[in-house]
Formats: C-alpha cells, sequence, structure tokens
C-alpha cells in the first residue's frame, strides 16, 4: 500500500481535509473524493482540456496536478462559480446561447471564459478564441460558445461600467 | 481513467535541497516542474520513477532578470506563458515570444515551465502510445516492456534487442526533438546553466542536445537545468515558424528558428537557422545560414538558402505529416521566415 | 402553412430545459454515478489484430489482493449485435479475437489501480492468424475467414439492386462520365469517454445498468439475452450522455461485462474505457471505395446512374448491413434519377468495426455524387448551380426506388445559399488559391422500419397531469445532447399553453418511460414529437372539457397559452392553468394521456427495401469558400454558407446548434480526421494525434432556415442533427478544385494531397488525387425491381421530358 498524504485542498472557497495517496491527480481527488464530480475528463493526458479547474484563478489541468501540489492554493471547479445560487454571467450566457449541447465540455469552457473576463473584460473574439484553443469541443463547432463569451462580457462590462 | 503509477513525492525548499535529493537517490529519482511533459508519460507507463522531486514552488526557479543590453536571465521554472508575455522577450526577442508562444495550448503553457520544454523528452508515434499500443507492436528500444524503463530514457540499458520501430535496422532511437523553444534559443546563441550538488556549468543550448532519440540531453541524471542566459539582443532579429495540423495543441513536426543581423544597406552580418521536429536534436543549418552573409536577401539567394536547408533535413515517418513534406516545408517555411525578418 | 409567430414556444430561441444543469456542473453523467460498495471494472484488450486464442490463465489476477472477479469469453458465451441477421459479437472473445484491443477478458477489483495491476496479471497464448487490413485484400483473402458466415470469404454482405431499365438510361445519354472515390473512415470522438455503471439486486434477482449510451432499448434486450434475464428483470438508465454521433449506438462488451461482473460479486461494478479504447469501441465512419457512372442529356437531366460501393467494415456486422445499403439509397432523394442500379459490398477487415457515424452511409455517396456532378456540369459547360437545379426532386415525389418525399425545400435551400454567399461574384471570379464550392444533400428524418422486426410504435410517450398543475412526461428518449429534452418539453408546453421548464421530464429510463427506440438515424424529434404530440392533446381534451364546464365556453372556443386557459373571444374568461388542471382531476380522476408514433408502412417491397424510407427527409444545400496556399498545401476553410429544410424549427437556437456541429464535424472528415492503421494497429488511438478542429480552425457558419412545415412532423418539424453534415464535405472539396483545378477525390484533403495533385498538374498530367479503380469484382446480377406507379405517371420515359424542357 502507498503511502497516503494528509491534503489540505481550499476548494470554492471551503477548506477540506482528506488523506490520499501521492499519485492522486487533483482531477481524481476532485471527483473521487470530494464528489466534486462537475469537472470532467476526456483524456487524462492533457489533450482535451475538459478537466480544467482554475488554480488562484489561472486555468490548469486538474488530470495533471498532484492534489498535494494544489494545497495552498484556491481552487476554483465549475460547481464555484455561482455565488450564493446567483449564476455567474458566463453560465447565464452558455445557457441562453445554447453553447452547451452535450454539455460534457462546458464545465472546461466556462471556469476558462471565466478567468479570461476576470482578466480582460472586453476580449476580442481573436482572443476567446486563443483564451479557449486549449478546450476541444465535439459538439458546437465552438462558435456558439465564443458567442456566449461575448454575451458575458458585454453584460458584465455594463453592469461594471 | 489512465492514473499516475505509485511513486514517492518529495518537495525540497530550496534549489540546492533539490540537487541534493537528485543526487542521493540517484537514476530512481526525478524532477518535476510543469509535469505537463512527465505525467502524462508516467500514466502511459513510459517514465516509472521511484521518485519525483517537485520544483513546481520553488520560487528561486522563477523569474525573468536583466535587459536587452546585457542580456536576460530566464529562470527554469519560469512558465512558458509569462515566458512568452513577457516585455522584454516580446520586445527584444519576438522569436523566443513566439516560439514560446505557440506551444500547446494555452492552458498547458500555464503549466509547462521554459525549462521543462526544454527537456522535453523527444517524440516518436511508436513511442508516444499506452502500454497496450507498445505491447501491441512489441515495444520499442526506448521504453521497452513490460514495465517500461524504470526512468526513461536517462537509466535505458544497453539497446537490446528491442528495435527501432520506425528504422528496425537501426542501432539507434529516432525519437524526434520535439521543443518549440530549443531550436530559437540556439538560434540566439543562449545558454544553459546546469547544475547540481557538485557545482554548476554554464554551456550552450545547442550543447544541451545529442543526436540521438534516447539519450537526447548532455545533462547529468543529478543535473538540474535552472536558467537560461539570453546574450544582448543587439540588433538581431529573431522569428520562428511552426509546421502542425492545427493552431493548437500539436507538438510541432517542423519548426523554423532564424535570427539575422542586416547592415544598414540590408547586406546580412549574421544570420543563423535552426530547424526543430526533423531529428532526433535540433538542427543547425550552418552552410544554410552562410549563404546569407555578406549578401541582400533576394529571391535567388533566399531559393539557394532554401535549396540548402532542404538537403539535409531527413525526417523520418514517426509523427503526424507525411515525411517528404516536413522535409519540402522546411524549405518553404525557412524562406518564409527570412521574408519575414527581411521585411521588418 | 401556419407560421413560427402563432406559435407560444414553437419556433421561439429558449434555453434548453438541461442548460441549468449543464452549465452548473450538476447534469451527471455515466461516470460521475457511484454507488455504496462500488467496484472497479477494466478489459483486457487483445494485443493481436487476428488470432485464435489457445488459452487464457486467469489464475494469478485472480489470487491478486482486491480482486472480486475476473471473466473470459466462457462467462459470456451468447453472441448479440445490433442488427437480428448478424448476431456476431460476444462481450469477450470466444476462440478467436478479430481486432487490437478487442476485449478479451474483464476484472472487478476495489479499485481501478487494481484491476489495472490484475490484467497485466492474466495470462493468455495467442495463435496468430493473418490479419486483412484493407477492402482489396478482403475482397481477394478468402483464407482466413474473419467470420463464418457472409456470401463468401471475407465479403459480409453483398447488394445488387436495379430500378427502372438502366442499360436503357445510358443509351438514351447524350454523354456518360465514371469516377472513383475514397472516402476515408473516421471516429465520433465523443467528449465523454463510454461509461456503464452495473448494480445487481440479488434480493429481487434484478439488474440496473446506468450508461452513456444512445440505445437504452436496445441495450436492454442485448442484457436480456446474453446474461439470460427476463427483460423486466433488467433497466436501463441512460443518464446525459456526453456527446454520441453515433458511437453509442450500438450494444457494448464494457456494459454487459459491467452487468456480469456486478452478478458475480453482488457489488455494482462501474467500467469507463479509456480514451484509448473509445477508439477501439468505434462504430465509426465506413471508409468507402465508391464508383459512379451517370448518363445526361445535353441539358444535363439524368438519365441513369450506376453507383457501386465497397465498405470496409472492419470487424464485425454492427449496423453494417444497414450502412451497406444507406451508400445506395438515398441518392434518388436529391436528384431525379429514371434508372438506377446500386451494387454494394461491405467486407470485413481486421481491424474495429465500422458502425453509424452522423450520416450513416450517406456522407461517402454525397461526396462521391457531389464531386461527380461538379464533373458533369464541366463536361457539359453547365453552371454547376445549374446542372442541380435542373435535376432537383420536388415536395410530394416518388422515387424510383420506392421511397416517397412528402416535403422539399431543396431548391429553396439552393437559391437562398446561392444568394447568401454572393456565388455568382466568386465562382470562378476570386483570384487564384481562393475558390468556392457547392453541394446538396439530403437525410432521413429517422427509419421507416424498427431495427429489430416488429409492428408496434417506434416511439411512446406518456404525461401526467396532477391536481398541482405540475406535468410529467415520460419518454424513452436520450437527450445526448442534441437537445431532445427540449423538444420532448416544448412540444408538450405548446399544446397545453405552458412553458418548456414548466414541464418536469422523466426520460430515458426502461423502467419508468415507455419505449423509444433510442437518439440515432435522427429520429427522435419526428417519432418523439408526435408521440409528445399525440398524447399532449389527449392530456388537453380532459382540461378543456373541465375549463368548458367551468367556464361556461365551448371546448372549441378554449386557447391554453401564458400558463392559461381562456375563451378566445374574451379572454379575460379564463383560468389558470392549475385550477384548471384541478377541475380536471375532480371530474375524470388522474389526468393521464398516452401517444404513440409509428412511421408510415414502407412502400417497396423488395429484399433491402427497409432501408431508406423515413416519414420524411430533410434537405440541405451549402457553398464552401476556401483560401488554399499553393506552396504548403494547407486549405483553409474561410466561411461556410449552409441552407437547411428544417421543416420547422421547434427551437431555432437548437436547430442552428446542430448545424454549426454538423459543420464543424464534416470540415474534420473533409480535412483531417482519419481513422488509419499501421502494422495492423490504430496508428494515433489518442485525442492528440487523431486531429480535430479547435477554436482556431472552425470558421464562421451562416445557417438559413428553411420552413417547409412537413405534414408528417410534430408542428411541421423535420431533423436537423445529421443532414447538415452531408453537403459540406463535397462542397469543400469543389471549393478546393474552384480555387486551384485540382480535384482531391479522397477524403481527407490533406496538404500532401493537395501538393501532389499541383505537382501533377505542372507536369500536365491530370491534376487529381485518388483511388485508381475499384476491386475487380463481378456482382450477382441485380434485383430488378419494378418502379413504382406513382413515379411512372410522374416521370414519362426521359426523352419525352427532356424535349418538354428544351
Amino acid at each position: 500500500m502507498n503511502m497516503k498524504e494528509l491534503l489540505q485542498l481550499k476548494v470554492n472557497g471551503e477548506l477540506h481535509q482528506l488523506t490520499a495517496p501521492v499519485q492522486k491527480t487533483l482531477l481524481e481527488v476532485l471527483r473521487e473524493d470530494l464528489q466534486l464530480t462537475g469537472t470532467k475528463h476526456g483524456c487524462e493526458v492533457g489533450e482535451c482540456g475538459t478537466c480544467t479547474v482554475l488554480i488562484d484563478g489561472e486555468p490548469v489541468l486538474s488530470c495533471l496536478t498532484l492534489a498535494l501540489q494544489a494545497q495552498g492554493h484556491d481552487i476554483t471547479t465549475v460547481e464555484g462559480l455561482e455565488q450564493n445560487g446567483t449564476l455567474h454571467p458566463v453560465q447565464i450566457a452558455f445557457a441562453e446561447r445554447g453553447a452547451a449541447q452535450c454539455g460534457y465540455c462546458t464545465p472546461g469552457m466556462l471556469v476558462i471564459a471565466k478567468a479570461l473576463l476576470d482578466k480582460h473584460p472586453s476580449p476580442s473574439r481573436e482572443e476567446i478564441r486563443e483564451a479557449l484553443s486549449g478546450n476541444l469541443c465535439r459538439c458546437t463547432g465552438y462558435l456558439k460558445i465564443i458567442e456566449a463569451v461575448e454575451l458575458a462580457a458585454s453584460r458584465l462590462t455594463s453592469t461594471r461600467g | 481513467m489512465l492514473r499516475l503509477p505509485k511513486f514517492e513525492y518529495l518537495a525540497p525548499k530550496t534549489l540546492s535541497e533539490a540537487t541534493k535529493m537528485l543526487a542521493d537517490h540517484g537514476p530512481d529519482a526525478m524532477a518535476v516542474a510543469g509535469g505537463t511533459d512527465v505525467y502524462p508519460k508516467m500514466k502511459r507507463r513510459q517514465f516509472l520513477p521511484k521518485l519525483l522531486i517537485g520544483l513546481r514552488h520553488l520560487n528561486e526557479l522563477k523569474g525573468v532578470q536583466g535587459n536587452a543590453h546585457s542580456g536576460l536571465v530566464i529562470k527554469a521554472g519560469t512558465s512558458l506563458t509569462e515566458v512568452s508575455n513577457h516585455p522584454m522577450v516580446r520586445e527584444s526577442y519576438p522569436g523566443l515570444a513566439t516560439a514560446t508562444g505557440v506551444i500547446s495550448t494555452p492552458i498547458l503553457r500555464n503549466m509547462g515551465t521554459i525549462g521543462g520544454n526544454l527537456c522535453l523528452d523527444t517524440r516518436c508515434n511508436y513511442y508516444d502510445q499506452t502500454h497496450h499500443w507498445r505491447a501491441a507492436i512489441g515495444w520499442c528500444m526506448k521504453a521497452p516492456g513490460p514495465k517500461g524503463w524504470a526512468i526513461a530514457p536517462e537509466r535505458a540499458p544497453e539497446k537490446g534487442d528491442i528495435p527501432c520501430r520506425v528504422a528496425p535496422g537501426s542501432p539507434r532511437c529516432w525519437a524526434v526533438s520535439s521543443t518549440d523553444s530549443a531550436p530559437m534559443f540556439i538560434a540566439l546563441d543562449a545558454k544553459v546553466k546546469l547544475m547540481s550538488r557538485a557545482g554548476e556549468r554554464l554551456i550552450p543550448v545547442r550543447e544541451l542536445y545529442r543526436d540521438d532519440g534516447m539519450f537526447y540531453l548532455n545533462k547529468r541524471h543529478e543535473e538540474l537545468l535552472t536558467e537560461i542566459h539570453l546574450p544582448p539582443a543587439s540588433g538581431v532579429k529573431s522569428t520562428y515558424w511552426k509546421l502542425r495540423r492545427r493552431g493548437s495543441f500539436d507538438f510541432p513536426v517542423l519548426g523554423v528558428a532564424v535570427t539575422l543581423r542586416q547592415a544598414p544597406d540590408g547586406r546580412v552580418e549574421r544570420a543563423k537557422i535552426v530547424l526543430g521536429g526533423v531529428g532526433s536534436h535540433p538542427m543547425e543549418m550552418p552552410q544554410a545560414a552562410q549563404l546569407l552573409m555578406g549578401q541582400k536577401i533576394t529571391p535567388d539567394v533566399l531559393d539557394a538558402v532554401a535549396q540548402a536547408v532542404f538537403q539535409p533535413a531527413r525526417p523520418l515517418d514517426n509523427t503526424d505529416y507525411h515525411l517528404f513534406y516536413r522535409k519540402r516545408m522546411a524549405a518553404v517555411y525557412v524562406k518564409r521566415a527570412l521574408t519575414e525578418l527581411a521585411s521588418m | 402553412m401556419a407560421r413560427t409567430k402563432d406559435f407560444s414556444v414553437i419556433g421561439k430561441p429558449l434555453p434548453r430545459v438541461d442548460a441549468w444543469a449543464k452549465c452548473t456542473g450538476r447534469a451527471q453523467y455515466a461516470d460521475d454515478l457511484s454507488l455504496p460498495r462500488m467496484a472497479y471494472g477494466k478489459l483486457l484488450p487483445s494485443i493481436y489484430p487476428h488470432a485464435l486464442i489457445q488459452h487464457i490463465d486467469i489464475s494469478q489476477a485472480e489470487r491478486l489482493s482486491g480482486v472480486l472477479a475476473v471473466i473470459t469469453g466462457e462467462s459470456l458465451p451468447v453472441k448479440y449485435g445490433i442488427m437480428p441477421s448478424t448476431q456476431d459479437e460476444t462481450a469477450l472473445a470466444v476462440g478467436k479475437v478479430r481486432y487490437v484491443g478487442e476485449p478479451v477478458a474483464a476484472v472487478a477489483a476495489i479499485d481501478e489501480d487494481i484491476a489495472e495491476e490484475a490484467l497485466s496479471l492474466i495470462h493468455v497464448e495467442y495463435e496468430p492468424l493473418k490479419p486483412i487490413m484493407s477492402i482489396e485484400e478482403a475482397v481477394t483473402v478468402k483464407e482466413p475467414r474473419i467470420h463464418d458466415y457472409g456470401p463468401e470469404g471475407n465479403i459480409h454482405k453483398l447488394v445488387s439492386l436495379e430500378f427502372g431499365d438502366v442499360d436503357a438510361g445510358f443509351a438514351e445519354a447524350d454523354h456518360v462520365r465514371e469516377d472513383v472515390f475514397f472516402y476515408q473512415g473516421n471516429t465520433h470522438l465523443p467528449m465523454e469517454q463510454h461509461s456503464a455503471l452495473a448494480q445487481w439486486n440479488p434480493a429481487e434477482e434484478k439488474l440496473t445498468l446506468w450508461s452513456s449510451t444512445q440505445t437504452a432499448h436496445y441495450v436492454h434486450r442485448a442484457l436480456a439475452r446474453v446474461l439470460q434475464l427476463p427483460e423486466h428483470k433488467i433497466r436501463v438508465i441512460a443518464p446525459p450522455v456526453g456527446g454520441g454521433f453515433g458511437g453509442k449506438d450500438d450494444p457494448f462488451s464494457h456494459e454487459i461485462c459491467a452487468a456480469k461482473l456486478s452478478m458475480i460479486t453482488g457489488r455494482p461494478i462501474k467500467i469507463t474505457l479509456t480514451r484509448e479504447e473509445v477508439f477501439y469501441a468505434h462504430r465509426g465512419r465506413h471508409p468507402v471505395l465508391m464508383w459512379v457512372k451517370t448518363g445526361v442529356k445535353k441539358n444535363g437531366k439524368i438519365t441513369a446512374m450506376h453507383f457501386k460501393s465497397f465498405l470496409d467494415g472492419g470487424a464485425y456486422g454492427s449496423y453494417g448491413i444497414a450502412s451497406t445499403y444507406y451508400t445506395g439509397a438515398l441518392q434518388t432523394i436529391t436528384y431525379k434519377i429514371p434508372a438506377y442500379r446500386f451494387q454494394g459490398m461491405r467486407v470485413f477487415t481486421n481491424k474495429p468495426p465500422s458502425g453509424p457515424k452522423r450520416g450513416h452511409g450517406t456522407p461517402q455517396p454525397r461526396y462521391a455524387v457531389e464531386l461527380h456532378m461538379d464533373k458533369l456540369a464541366q463536361d457539359l459547360k453547365i453552371d454547376p448551380i445549374t446542372l442541380r437545379l435542373r435535376n432537383l426532386t420536388g415536395p410530394n415525389h416518388m422515387t424510383v426506388n420506392w421511397l416517397k418525399i412528402t416535403s422539399n425545400g431543396l431548391k429553396k435551400c439552393v437559391k437562398k445559399v446561392v444568394a447568401a454567399s454572393g456565388w455568382k461574384d466568386k465562382y470562378r471570379k476570386l483570384p487564384l488559391g481562393k475558390g468556392v464550392g457547392f453541394a446538396c444533400s439530403t437525410y432521413i428524418c429517422g427509419a421507416g422500419l424498427p431495427i429489430y422486426w416488429n409492428d408496434m410504435p417506434h416511439s411512446e410517450v406518456q404525461i401526467k397531469i396532477d391536481r398541482t398543475g405540475t406535468v410529467t412526461a415520460f419518454s424513452g428518449a436520450i437527450d445526448i445532447g442534441q437537445g431532445s429534452d427540449t423538444v420532448l418539453a416544448t412540444v408538450i408546453a405548446e399544446v397545453l399553453g405552458l412553458y418548456p421548464q414548466d414541464i418536469k421530464l422523466v426520460t430515458a429510463d426502461t423502467d419508468l418511460t415507455p419505449i423509444d427506440l433510442g437518439s440515432y438515424s435522427s429520429r427522435v424529434t419526428m417519432m418523439m414529437g408526435n408521440a409528445a404530440y399525440e398524447a399532449a392533446m389527449k392530456a388537453r381534451k380532459l382540461i378543456f372539457k373541465a375549463a368548458s364546464e367551468k367556464l361556461g365556453v365551448p371546448v372549441k372556443n378554449l386557447v391554453a397559452k401564458e400558463r392559461r386557459i381562456f375563451d378566445r373571444e374574451d379572454p379575460k374568461r379564463a383560468l389558470s392553468f392549475a385550477e384548471a388542471a384541478r377541475l380536471a382531476e375532480t371530474r375524470f380522476g388522474l389526468i393521464g394521456a398516452v401517444g404513440s408514433y409509428k412511421p408510415p408502412k414502407k412502400m417497396g417491397n423488395y429484399k433491402g427495401s427497409g432501408v431508406g424510407p423515413s416519414p420524411a427527409y430533410s434537405f440541405s444545400a451549402c457553398v464552401a469558400q476556401v483560401d488554399c496556399d499553393s506552396e504548403t498545401g494547407a486549405v483553409r476553410v474561410e466561411k461556410i454558407w449552409l441552407a437547411h429544410d428544417i421543416g420547422r424549427a421547434i427551437n431555432p437556437i437548437l436547430v442552428e446548434g446542430q448545424i454549426e456541429g454538423s459543420v464543424y464535424m464534416a470540415l474534420g472528415e473533409v480535412l483531417m480526421e482519419e481513422q488509419i492503421f499501421r502494422k495492423n494497429l490504430h496508428k494515433i488511438p489518442s485525442l492528440l494525434d487523431y486531429k480535430s478542429l479547435t477554436f482556431k480552425e472552425m470558421p464562421p457558419v451562416e445557417s438559413i432556415l428553411i420552413e417547409t412545415d412537413e405534414p408528417r412532423g410534430p408542428f411541421g418539424a423535420k431533423e436537423a442533427g445529421q443532414g447538415p453534415l452531408n453537403p459540406v464535405i463535397p462542397a469543400v472539396a469543389n471549393a478546393v478544385y474552384n480555387a486551384l483545378g485540382i480535384r482531391i477525390e479522397e477524403i481527407p484533403i490533406t496538404p500532401e494531397k493537395v501538393l501532389k495533385a499541383l505537382e501533377e498538374k505542372a507536369k500536365g498530367k491530370l491534376a487529381r488525387v485518388g483511388p485508381d479503380g475499384i476491386p475487380d469484382y463481378k456482382f450477382p446480377d441485380p434485383i430488378k425491381v419494378e418502379p413504382p406507379e406513382e413515379w411512372k405517371q410522374e416521370h414519362p420515359p426521359v426523352s419525352q421530358a427532356a424535349e418538354k424542357v428544351g
């Protein structure tokens, strides 16, 4: 039996304590230990972007991050996008624009969109494409995802402005 | 779900502690920074280190120092995103900004480090496959089965009877150097600092590589790549052209790094052309570059240079795209890169 | 025709009903599920493409601590397969393996790591056989046979049919041309890896399986057959499916093994495929070699067509019989073909089985025919659009092969897409390297016949309305992302005067929901939509009756809208829907209603006539604009215009989503996706190496929805999920010709092929890359099928018709 580590992970603002073998990835711990199954997986080797979460606001692949390395950082998953029951504007825009079809790549896309808009409130279409270009989607042809991010950006800027 | 094999993990608090750990644990240990190359290979059982020494958290390994006049020092643990977006890099070493900005995907550039990209394992589509796939083809010399090398490729024992799958008669491995940054660093005359418990040494990036798919690094196991030193920019223009099927994700199947300095009258005073993705190491094209010296960049000169690049490029059929296509594109991309620099 | 504005919710761009769950991470896919005491299963894949299994030793694996059970083919010997006529699969290989990756044994263990380790302790002795890896080899190599059934050698299926007098048609033609094309195989690549969770309840002797499947009903039947359990002892539930595209249409090994392992261990067992295993599960696009010969009059009118197809079926039958017929069936739906001969062959090879992928069997012939049409136009010096317009079918048309077209908006699609794209200013007018290409196509809205023969409905919906005003709809339809839940809710909401989100849905659960055959063949909107409409109308009748009595308004004057029931003439005389529901329950007891849908009876009466008939056909026309780099051979698609005859858009956002997704998938197929093999192995079984379009490659798409109010569709609706894929591939290929003057007659159109064709062109040779020919194989003489009377009346002999056109 492999040594288990005591881990402290701050996920969506909540501190969790658990034990897990060192080789467990953040993806596995989120899904299997914390039941945060909103984060999906499509290859587990960094070739699809599906399992993206935010660490300190930056998109990272949870399949290529050891859970123990995520200690001491703020982890945000799709479940953490809503605040007190209110959806984040990117979630609303994705729903309205039909940016989610099967919905499987959606959590990864959503957290990246949020990270992008946090940094660049009014991204160009090219910047949106670039930011999301590490994520594959087989349903939408990407176009409605781009539209949804643009819509969310315009709403965010108008409420901030 | 593909999962990591079992290993032990050490988190050194300092760089010197890290080098000590590496030396103490010998070839069973492997250093990991971003993990974007190491973890997939562990999940596919190409690497099976008993011990990982994590470097991701070491602030000593992060940051960019210096300026265009004195040269830059890039710490090896700096993320590819940071290197690519760094104002001094963008301003004075634009080819490096491009080369690091087209690596894989934005997320992987957030995670991956510049040192990791320089040490990127060579790639081959007979080798970068799952354990089961490699079993079905009968393994290959770079990672023979059933358990793979305990740690690849440095501890690979003598080349046994398991052949190279892309060139079965060959005594060596033909996996392909697939780093985007190395050709650019070589074209920029950069150096790397290698640190071990015994001390440190500074070597040109071109000397970091060996023409061998298995033993592709001139780096001792206990050495860590800690810094990259760029010389003063001093009027050297640079660019990087990358051939791949898609605008994201894909490794280069051809990378063309070119640096150029021209006299006010347009005559070339300095030129370097380095190709990535066509052999087991980044390939300098000195003869081609020599054809530029003292010349103005005219269509005739470009044709001659392109021809001189076309001849020595010898890709094999172990990456995406047909090998002849990659060879042919080497000439086209060199021409385009030079045309771009000449017009700047 | 009713206008969309006359509806309350039909045709409105409302969010999908599952959007909230999918945009918050709450949607639970199969692999997200876990149960108390759950253990994990893993499958041992074959490392040989073709071999006899001599011996399997599982003793070491069984002894590993943490291993709960190990099974081999002996534990699951009953054969199954999606088509009743090709029951040729076993859950684990029995006696023989037929492709690398085929499951040979399965393990259950307390965690996935132990299961993986146990696999490495299973020792299999193989006796290798010669692998057969191509169509040409399969046609010529008689031994060894991959299967011991089929007409001969490694031929799985032969079709030879003739409708009308083809020789006479060619004799009448002013011009005849022949072409050969190859369409490479590719795969669905859903982002969600297949996953199944099985739970055996020993007390009740009952099995429950949650699976990412498009066809819970067929999985249900396969489980009953293989596990030898009564159907009522099995419950199959399809959670939201993370993409299917046809890749989750078959019953799969991992589903059956999870079930069996759960029965053995008494614990819930989950098996989730790895990405590599998804490539081996496959059932993707058949590689098809095609030969087409067409006769035309000077004015371009088609007099006859002869089409041959050779399909690489991979190692098992899957849907292959249907796929084979589909490569020949729909040619006559797009263009009027007075005489048509179709000869098709499917072969077995030692590769993962081919099957149904979006467009099932029709993108390949569409590619061939649309390039062929372009070349005919060039031969005749007729504009390619004009040539097509002269041959288009119309509404209420019966084809020579007994297919009945009802609504048909193809002509309008062509005109709209030509206008929107500025075709006339671009065709042959753009600078070298840039070009536009055109193609049109058709697709079915569900198959006229069920996969297993029966006379029962194809889709059934049940509605319950209780005193709280809550409407619950029960349907077996499965939302794989195409939006079937939203269609279900929208149709019922429209009838009852509610909003889609008001309708509670219970779907895709064989214990709770009535039958729907599954999310394949673009059948769900048509069939489930009609069943839902019928059920909702029945329920409304009761509610209106109760409301009528209360309000003193005749039923015929009542309107249901905006959650109210009111008098058309005096809208203030109204009840809320909930009040009306309460009254109805008081008056009639529990309000429940059911609806069923069965397609119209098929028309033709010949062997193979079951493939092709559909309640209705969708139509699409596409213009592609490309920018080609003649130095690198790179083809960049700049824009796609696509007009689609949707009948009616139940929800335009969903329809646009299907069009954009179809365009995306088509561009992958035409530019880069290929399921290729080297040294008998899948060359690139990973998301990195199997190239699919990223955000960077996707061009803008202008979707144009043409509404033709299909009389057989729910609210006039037809399909959108598959049809729009078909014209995109040939349109891009034709655009490359327009840009560079080269014909790439095998997809994908890679830079290497473009450069090769340009080299040939520069040498003054035929500027073409494509197959040299088809295997020299003598098909059986065709079964001659007399065209239907309706067709003959509509179509006097071609010579007379041609004179009329003048």
